[in-house]
């Protein structure tokens, strides 16, 4: 019987006999290693051509997880988890590298027992993937869902991995329409396998969002200093990853966070302007998702827009430098290509600066990409949210002057000194 | 006293940059730059077959601060960045320390996150990974086993600690740590200092390891016949581990006979109902009570049957089976401490309250109780951790980590973890042993080894083992070689003396560099200057180079020529007077032997 993962056995070597727990290699690291996780706890890497011997001393058996029932108690509202992927619902068993537990409302509750005392958690889990992965399809799909329980509960928690959780969160802004309730999106920047974790206040603090916030809307919730103090709760289509692994990498962008919510169920309003919880219906809007986003650089080959065009993309989001420029009067000046693109498909202009506002008219290459080409500028969009906002828009009878009108907060109209780097 | 076997566990810190980041390995004390607060969260791992939610109760409310400076802590320290690869210097140190032990290295090192929930490490885990196994030393009672070596990370510093709040610095933590554990070899309190002390030079040999203060920790093992492993930990002083092992020796034997006490009196185990004892105390006299009351809190009581007596018994000087119930109800709950039945009435409480708490807990004649005021859940989680602790007194010594006192008595600080709490630090690649690493590593010379060669020069025992500890020791061999004229014990005594020398006589501080010493001592070599003008030079506090000129001894020549001047000064002078003067004014500039001789030459001319 060749041993397997988890299989507790005993090695006999050229250096000695090691008795332990097989576990599994990871895939991308050499195969010439057998790794023993012994007695002490310590794992250990032993060469394959070393090993005399191994015997299977008890095979593995996969453990069995109680979970506690969870009653419903009459005096709390009710939250709706829907799990989607991501290092927030992520724990490895060790033994075999495999993934387990299937965050059931009962997992929720046994990894972090307070949400019990918050609301009554209904869970579900909607897909399972790292948000690297995530496609349109699946802003869709997460769209559905939340509307399938929309009206059953006082507020939706989406657990979501953190690289595009930006993406998503403006993509909810845009496809649910006149959404009634809060929509809180949440993850975590450190595994849940480590005391250290950020999921568990993340968590608390998107469900007490979910069950008490005034507002309605698509949110982040996340910490809001590198202390475990408090989360921001910000504005879906304001907000972005700013740091690749600090806890409070979500910021504002252009805007201030709509509240601090801290573990002990207080939320304290920091900017009130936001829809209100109300008894509206919320419906689903259709996106189209053949969009392309473009980075502009200096000396970048045009050829990527003929590409995009050749490749029957229906609408562009440029991304261009500060004001909203684009190599205009070099031998590689972007302006020809462009000009066919506006001709057949919508082309948007937002900036790379984040910050900001981009302006048509300031200089005379921006006149000629707004005027003499007919780019559509998205005043201080961001870009991740214009890209999702151009596939729902290009479903709208007209695309170019849903760009233009604030569905969700993505257009400000009016920028006062405290939103910069904060 | 019953036999003894303990094993210790040697934690040193590595001289070179942090184990896992950039970050240089410098302790502060001055005020740090910036604090964070964290929470930790029990989880699985660490618990084992424990009850999570149990677990995460025990850390509610707890708060860490940590405290950070912008030299020495990252975003890593912080827990806000994944680590960087294994520092391969510090990973080299523990391949010399494994060679010099003898041990057998594994093929593939693997980092383990070691779950810790006290605070010490931001990240709730401590970074840890086995180099070497199946090591030894000698010892002058017999071969010592060193079962594992191995790296890690060192944990962050505790500053304050606060019922609800625990405050570190994050200096410290991240420096790397070789551990060096021996197997349960050592059989006396003499024998560990022995041992203690002989891995201590074998890890100094290496050169490889910082010094001073807190840079090495020594952590005891010990268990005796009939006893359970206890591990002791937080040693600073070498001096204290004898005392250490012994009185552990003592509390062992002390539990062994409480749990045979309570076998005759028929106790299997202990059951009991937490009964609320609040209202007999409403008008108590003492501060404890009164003040747990007043806060609207309550007094709470269990009953420990046949434990009349016990609970009072002494286990190490000034500890007693009570102290060690106190220690689990204040780690549990973070309660201030308990009464017990052995040591009422005192501290405000009167005889006849005592009679009535025991009518209130039903106990009889041989029955002791306990009890904590204290807010009611915390009063609770205190008494269940006493009941815990009650019915380990039946099997006799539980397994425990435990902190070294001062005085050489231990405190409780948790039980003994399993292996569930190491899990694969997955953000750090396994690092393969490979025979060209291990030969690229020399054995060093070992400071026994030295100590022996330097008696051979010439120097004492006591100077050769100064010389061979010190940091000077590279130093003073390439001396030893190149001045060929002076002898090794003079150079050694001038290194390891010079700076105290001329604190003394001259209350003058000084720092001469290596250069320094160089310098004079090929002066020396070249008779360029006298050994009287070595500590002259040195209290000038400058560079030697620099101020040497003006001690250079005078050629034959010109010692004449200032002898003539000098007894035509002094004509008349008696020729011991004028010696004493002539020595006076060329002090250092020519030998006193040369002065003498050429005076008595010249005067007997004249």
């Amino acid at each position: 019987m060749k041993p397997k993962a988890g299989d507790k056995v005993k090695i006999t070597t050229s250096d000695g006999e090691f008795e332990g727990i097989i576990l599994p290699r990871p895939e991308l690291l050499s195969q010439d290693i057998t790794v023993l996780k012994l007695k002490t706890g310590y794992n250990i890497g032993i060469e394959n051509k070393k090993i005399k011997k191994m015997i299977v001393l008890e095979e593995y058996k996969t453990p069995v997880l109680k979970a506690k029932k969870l009653k419903p108690k009459a005096d709390l509202p009710t939250v709706a988890i829907l799990s989607t992927g991501g290092t927030i619902s992520s724990r490895i068993d060790y033994r075999t590298g495999g993934v387990y537990a299937d965050y059931s409302a009962e997992d929720f509750v046994a990894m972090c027992p307070e949400l019990e005392e918050i609301a009554n958690i209904k869970a579900a889990k909607v897909m399972s993937v790292m948000s690297e992965d995530a496609m349109a399809s699946d802003w869709v799909k997460m769209a559905e869902e939340v509307l399938k329980v929309i009206n059953e509960v006082d507020g939706v928690v989406i657990t979501h991995g953190t690289d595009t959780m930006h993406f998503t969160s403006a993509a909810l802004s845009f496809l649910l329409k006149d959404l009634n309730k809060p929509v809180v999106i949440t993850g975590a920047q450190r595994s849940i396998d480590r005391g250290s974790s950020d999921a568990f206040m993340n968590l608390i603090c998107a469900v007490t969002a979910a069950a008490k916030w005034d507002g309605a809307g698509v949110v982040v919730c996340m910490h809001g200093t590198m202390s475990d103090e408090f989360c921001n709760l910000t504005r879906g289509t304001k907000v972005r990853k700013m740091h690749t692994s600090r806890r409070d990498a979500f910021r504002a962008i252009n805007d201030e966070p709509f509240a601090k919510v801290f573990t002990d169920g207080k939320i304290e309003v920091i900017k009130e302007d936001y829809a209100k919880r109300n008894s509206g219906k919320t419906s689903l809007r259709e996106l189209e998702p053949r969009v392309a986003m473009v980075y502009i650089y200096p000396d970048m080959d045009p050829g990527i827009i003929d590409y995009h065009l050749k490749e029957k993309v229906h609408g562009l989001v440029i991304v261009a430098t500060a004001l909203g420029h684009v190599p205009t009067n070099n031998p590689k000046s972007l302006i020809p290509a462009l000009q066919k693109a506006a001709k057949k498909i919508p082309v948007m202009i937002c900036s790379q600066t984040l910050y900001g506002r981009v302006h048509p008219y300031v200089y005379a290459n921006l006149r000629k990409l707004s005027m003499e080409v007919g780019a559509t500028y998205l005043s201080d969009m961001l870009p991740e949210a214009a890209y999702s906002k151009l596939m729902v828009a290009l479903k709208q009878k007209d695309a170019k002057e849903f760009m233009l009108t604030n569905i969700a907060g993505e257009i400000s109209s009016r920028e006062v000194d405290d939103c910069f780097l904060i | 006293m019953a036999k003894v076997k303990c094993g210790l566990e040697i934690h040193q810190q590595v001289d070179t940059k942090k184990l896992f980041c950039e970050c240089d390995s410098i302790i502060h004390e001055n005020t740090p730059h910036y604090t964070i607060t964290r929470k930790l969260r029990a989880v699985v791992g660490e618990t084992g077959e424990v009850d999570i939610a149990a677990a995460q109760e025990a850390l509610k409310g707890k708060k860490y601060e940590y405290e950070a400076y912008d030299d020495n802590c990252c975003l890593i320290e912080l827990d806000e960045e994944p680590p960087r690869s294994l520092r391969q210097e510090a990973l080299l140190a523990g391949v010399q320390v494994a060679k010099l032990f003898k041990a057998k290295f594994v093929d593939e090192v693997q980092v383990m996150r070691k779950t810790v929930v006290d605070g010490s490490n931001t990240s709730g885990f401590q970074r840890t990974a086995l180099v070497a196994y199946d090591g030894r030393i000698d010892s002058s009672l017999g071969k010592i086993s060193i079962p594992t070596i191995i790296i890690e990370e060192d944990a962050a510093r505790l500053i304050k600690d606060e019922p609800d709040k625990t405050t570190f610095r994050l200096d410290r933590l991240g420096i790397p740590l070789l551990e060096i554990s021996t197997g349960p070899d050592i059989v006396s309190p003499d024998h560990c200092a022995e041992v203690a002390e002989k891995l201590g030079l074998f890890l100094r040999s290496t050169g490889k390891v910082k010094r001073g203060l807190g840079t090495i920790r020594q952590d005891v093992n010990v268990s005796i016949e009939g006893g359970e492993r206890v591990e002791i930990k937080g040693a600073q002083d070498l001096k204290l581990l004898p005392k250490l092992v012994e009185l552990e020796a003592v509390r062992q034997q002390s539990l062994i006979d409480i749990k045979k006490e309570l076998e005759k009196r028929n106790v299997r185990e202990v059951f009991a109902q937490i009964v609320d004892a609040s209202r007999l105390l409403v008008n108590s006299k003492s501060k404890v009570i009164a003040s747990a009351l007043s806060k609207g809190g309550a007094v709470l009581g269990i009953k420990l049957p046949c434990f009349k007596g016990l609970i009072g018994k002494e286990v190490q000087p000034g500890r007693r089976l009570g102290t060690e119930f106190s220690d689990r109800a204040k780690v549990a709950s973070g309660v201030g401490g308990i009464f017990h039945s052995d040591e009422l009435p005192n501290y405000g409480i009167l005889p006849d309250e005592v009679e009535q708490i025991a009518k209130h807990l039903d106990c009889g004649n041989h029955d002791g109780f306990v009890l904590v005021a204290d807010a009611k859940n915390r009063a609770e989680r205190a008494l269940q951790a006493v009941l815990v602790r009650a019915n380990d007194a039946i099997r006799g010594v539980p397994k425990e980590v435990r902190r070294a006192n001062e005085d050489g008595t231990t405190t409780f600080m948790r039980l003994m973890p399993g292996a569930a709490r190491m899990y694969p630090e997955t953000d750090v690649l396994p690092i393969k042993i490979t025979k060209q690493m291990i030969d690229s590593v020399e054995i060093p010379e070992l400071i026994e080894h030295k100590i022996g060669r330097y008696e051979k020069l010439g120097l004492g025992h006591d100077l050769a083992e100064l010389v061979a500890k010190s940091d000077r020791a590279l130093l003073f061999d390439q001396f030893a070689k190149s001045f060929k004229a002076l002898k090794p014990a003079y150079i050694a005594e001038l290194l390891m003396t010079a700076e105290r020398t001329v604190k003394r006589q001259f209350n003058i501080e000084i720092n001469p560099a290596d250069e320094d010493f160089c310098a004079l001592l090929t002066a020396l070599e070249h008779e360029e200057i006298s050994k009287e003008s070595v500590l002259e030079i040195l209290k000038e506090k400058k560079s030697v180079k620099e101020v040497l000129n003006k001690y250079r001894m005078l050629s034959e020549g010109e010692l004449l020529r200032e002898l003539t001047r000098i007894i035509e000064e002094s004509k008349g002078m008696p020729i011991n007077a004028l010696i004493g003067k002539a020595m006076g004014e060329l002090r250092g500039k020519a030998s006193g032997q040369k002065i003498v001789e050429l005076l008595k030459k010249l005067t007997k001319s004249s």
